[in-house]
């Protein structure tokens, strides 16, 4: 059954009254008798007894709806189903409820992304409190925003979840005064938060449509999943009224769901062998090569190639000096140890990170990575230069990647004037599919990061190593040169919190910084934990660093010249 | 009768339904949403618990009756089943329901029919018990009595 309900433009009236709440359940009595709740509480409701009439609902109603509260078991549908749906396309808060209390289940329910979920019979009590899940997302959102104001130079937009244009990072015009906008999206969160926080402080909700989203995958396949970048697919979709702000919150979720649909092919797929299985037939041409090994190398490497794919961090490390260790086998399996929290999971798409030009990493021992691409650049001959940009943004990783496996890196030539510190923990290489930029990074000290799947590299404290994504990586010195800007736009969409214990150098490159904080957002973003942030020496880096960078950044600059680098993981995680 | 016997009636009968059982908390939970914008909410709702509970009878019923026995779907009939009574309260309709799903994930034939057969009994008694409820309340209205709370 469905009442059809007049559009109804953002609730006038005090929050939490007039919420617009969608109800779908198949059960006709408690449709009927949740909508009798749902008025109770002064909210405006509307019901649907199928899933695909409420989809249909929300699709043709953008913005008319502030949650969802569906059954979970509906015979059209599953429930889970929708309510991936409606968080890909919609970016709405959903409920979900069932007379099943099963633990299992509610921890479906929360995996699908679900912020509540209510055992039936539904009390009226639950329902009143509902409207806290809408205040809360937008809270979120423009703290984000706010966050991202915090650091020096950085554009802020007023749209939560803003990630900046691949050109942001090369230019410096758009580094304005934070302080400004701090003050401006201050007083607007100020003066709305509290009376009106669904108001206008965010733009109007899009919907993304079946048509739209299909637009937006060809344009993301056409342009190349490691290529892409919120400006770029807003071109090619040629949709007028669409942001690029839409497109990149969007587009993080894309990456987010995904990843999640690599980790759940990832748990089939063995170790030492990627399972493209998932990845669409582009995606998987574009993996460079399909392998899961890294190949180590030690430093000098003119440019270390990390080529990141879909389940695959293949690392190539063009330094020529490096010892190639095609881990595949061997080194994934080194990583399964790896307690990674939480697993990024597997990007569909390749994407290319870090494409560090001219750096040669001097002799960085490389973790086997799967399919990690990027560009080890090597500033100078100090193997604190090569980590710098990458170790950066691994720190936003922190909190959620945590290698703790000892990576098996070739020792290091004689060369490194860095001892080589053994790894300490293995990155776990299980056929991530995620997608890492990881620049070339020495690394001073074992890595601490605990990466799920990721074959982060744990630190090795040879200057000229390149680690994956070792969440503290000591990075004897980090010079990131040459960053390449379609990593950054890749990293922009993944946050992590990479804790580094310090460079030794400053890093060369404001790139570093970038990715730093730009992995921290994707970390956040994708849920990872337990990714120590790295930490970097040199504030100046920090400044020349594209803002958005910032976002998740936290930098112990003092650390940073003790610290190897950490290699950048871009995850690209979709949520198709 | 008069009005005040007839709600004396109404309340004794009430009680007694929530101390056999038929009804708990959340039967009390809708006489609470009833207002003056729904003054039928209660009996709406019910009906409609009536109406789509047959309907679920009807399907079990016909699942059980195959001769290869689909348990999936006879429980995800009893699962409905389950989810519905739960709406209006209908306590020992649940309880069986709780019962005939562990039958069902055993796969137990016996203990489905069973099953079936007493869910089928525990809903004709809590139907007909709310019915005499409602026709109670019928009756004080049409006595002149205020709607009962």
């Amino acid at each position: 059954m469905e009442s059809s309900k007049g559009f109804s433009s953002p609730q006038s009236h005090a929050f939490p009254a007039g919420l617009r709440v969608l109800v779908v359940d198949d059960d006709p009595t408690w449709l009927k008798i949740l909508e009798k709740m749902l008025k109770k509480c002064s909210y405006e409701v509307t019901t649907c007894g199928l899933a695909r009439d409420a989809l249909k609902l929300l699709r043709e109603r953008k913005g008319g709806y502030d949650i969802v509260i569906s059954d979970v078991n509906m015979p059209d549908m599953d429930g889970f189903k929708l309510l991936e749906l409606v968080g890909l396309e919609m970016d709405l808060p959903v409920i979900m409820m069932s007379v099943d209390g099963e633990t299992s289940r509610v921890k479906k329910g929360v995996q699908h992304g679900a912020c509540d979920y209510l055992l039936k019979p539904i009390r009226m009590k639950e329902l009143r409190n509902i409207w806290q899940h809408v205040f809360r997302k937008r809270i979120h959102e423009v703290r984000d925003i706010e966050s991202l104001e915090g650091l020096e130079g950085l554009q802020v937009t007023k749209s939560g979840y803003d990630w900046f244009d691949d050109g942001h990072f090369f230019s410096g015009e758009d580094m304005s005064t934070p302080t400004k906008k701090r003050k401006d999206l201050e007083n607007k969160h100020d003066e709305k938060d509290f009376t009106d926080p669904l108001s206008s402080t965010k733009k109007a909700r899009v919907v993304w449509s079946v048509d739209l989203h299909q637009k937006f995958v060809k344009a993301v396949n056409q342009i190349g999943y490691d290529k892409v970048g919120p400006k770029k697919i807003l071109d090619l979709m040629n949709v007028p009224w669409l942001t690029r702000e839409n497109v990149a919150s969007h587009l993080q979720k894309y990456r987010l769901y995904l990843s999640r649909l690599q980790k759940e092919n990832d748990l089939k797929i063995s170790y030492g062998g990627m399972k493209h299985s998932d990845l669409n037939p582009q995606d998987a041409a574009r993996a460079l090569s399909h392998q899961n090994s890294i190949n180590f190398q030690q430093n000098d490497a003119t440019n270390g190639n990390l080529r990141f794919s879909g389940n695959n961090l293949l690392i190539q490390n063009l330094n020529s000096k490096s010892n190639e260790i095609d881990a595949r086998g061997t080194i994934i399996t080194e990583k399964s140890g790896t307690g990674i929290s939480h697993s990024l999971s597997p990007l569909e798409k390749e994407m290319k990170f870090a494409a560090f030009d001219g750096i040669t990493p001097r002799s960085y021992p490389w973790r086997e990575v799967p399919e990690i691409q990027f560009h080890q650049e090597n500033a100078g001959n100090q193997p604190e230069d090569c980590f710098g940009r990458m170790a950066v943004p691994m720190g936003g990783l922190q909190n959620h990647v945590q290698v703790d496996q000892p990576l098996p890196i070739t020792p290091i030539s004689s060369r490194a004037p860095l001892t080589e510190s053994q790894l300490p923990n293995p990155i776990e290489t299980k056929p991530l599919n995620v997608d890492y930029a990881i620049s070339s990074f020495t690394q001073a000290s074992p890595v601490k990061t605990r990466i799920d799947s990721f074959p982060v590299p744990t630190k090795s404290h040879t200057g000229n190593q390149q680690a994956i994504q070792p969440p503290s990586i000591n990075t004897p010195s980090m010079k990131n040169q040459g960053f390449n800007p379609s990593c950054i736009t890749d990293l922009e969409s993944s946050r992590s919190n990479i804790s580094s214990t310090a460079t030794e150098s400053p890093f060369t490159s404001p790139d570093e910084v970038l990715q730093v904080g730009w992995l921290q957002d994707y970390s956040t973003c994708l849920g990872l934990q337990n990714i120590e942030l790295l930490d970097f020496g040199d504030p100046s880096i920090v400044a020349e660093v594209p803002l958005h960078l910032y976002a998740a950044l936290k930098f112990d600059y003092e650390q940073l010249s003790d610290q190897s680098e950490l290699p950048v993981i871009n995850q690209g995680l979709f949520i198709a | 009768m008069d009005v005040a016997q007839l709600k004396r009636q109404l309340f004794a009968y009430t009680a007694l339904l929530f101390h056999e059982g038929f009804l708990d908390e959340q039967f009390t939970q809708l006489q609470q949403l009833q207002d003056e914008n729904n003054p039928d909410f209660v009996v709406e709702v019910v009906s409609l618990f009536f109406d789509d509970s047959e309907r679920l009878l009807n399907e079990l019923a016909k699942a059980l009756d195959q001769q290869n026995i689909d348990f999936k779907k006879v429980d995800a009939h009893v699962h409905q089943l389950k989810g519905s009574s739960s709406s209006i309260g209908a306590q020992r309709v649940q309880r069986v329901c709780i019962a005939f799903r562990n039958y069902c994930q055993d796969k137990n034939v016996e203990g489905c029919l069973k099953c079936l057969q007493q869910v089928k009994h525990e809903f004709s008694l809590v139907k007909n018990k709310l019915e005499t409820l409602f026709n109670l309340e019928k009756q004080i209205l049409a006595a002149g009595g205020s709607p009962p709370t």
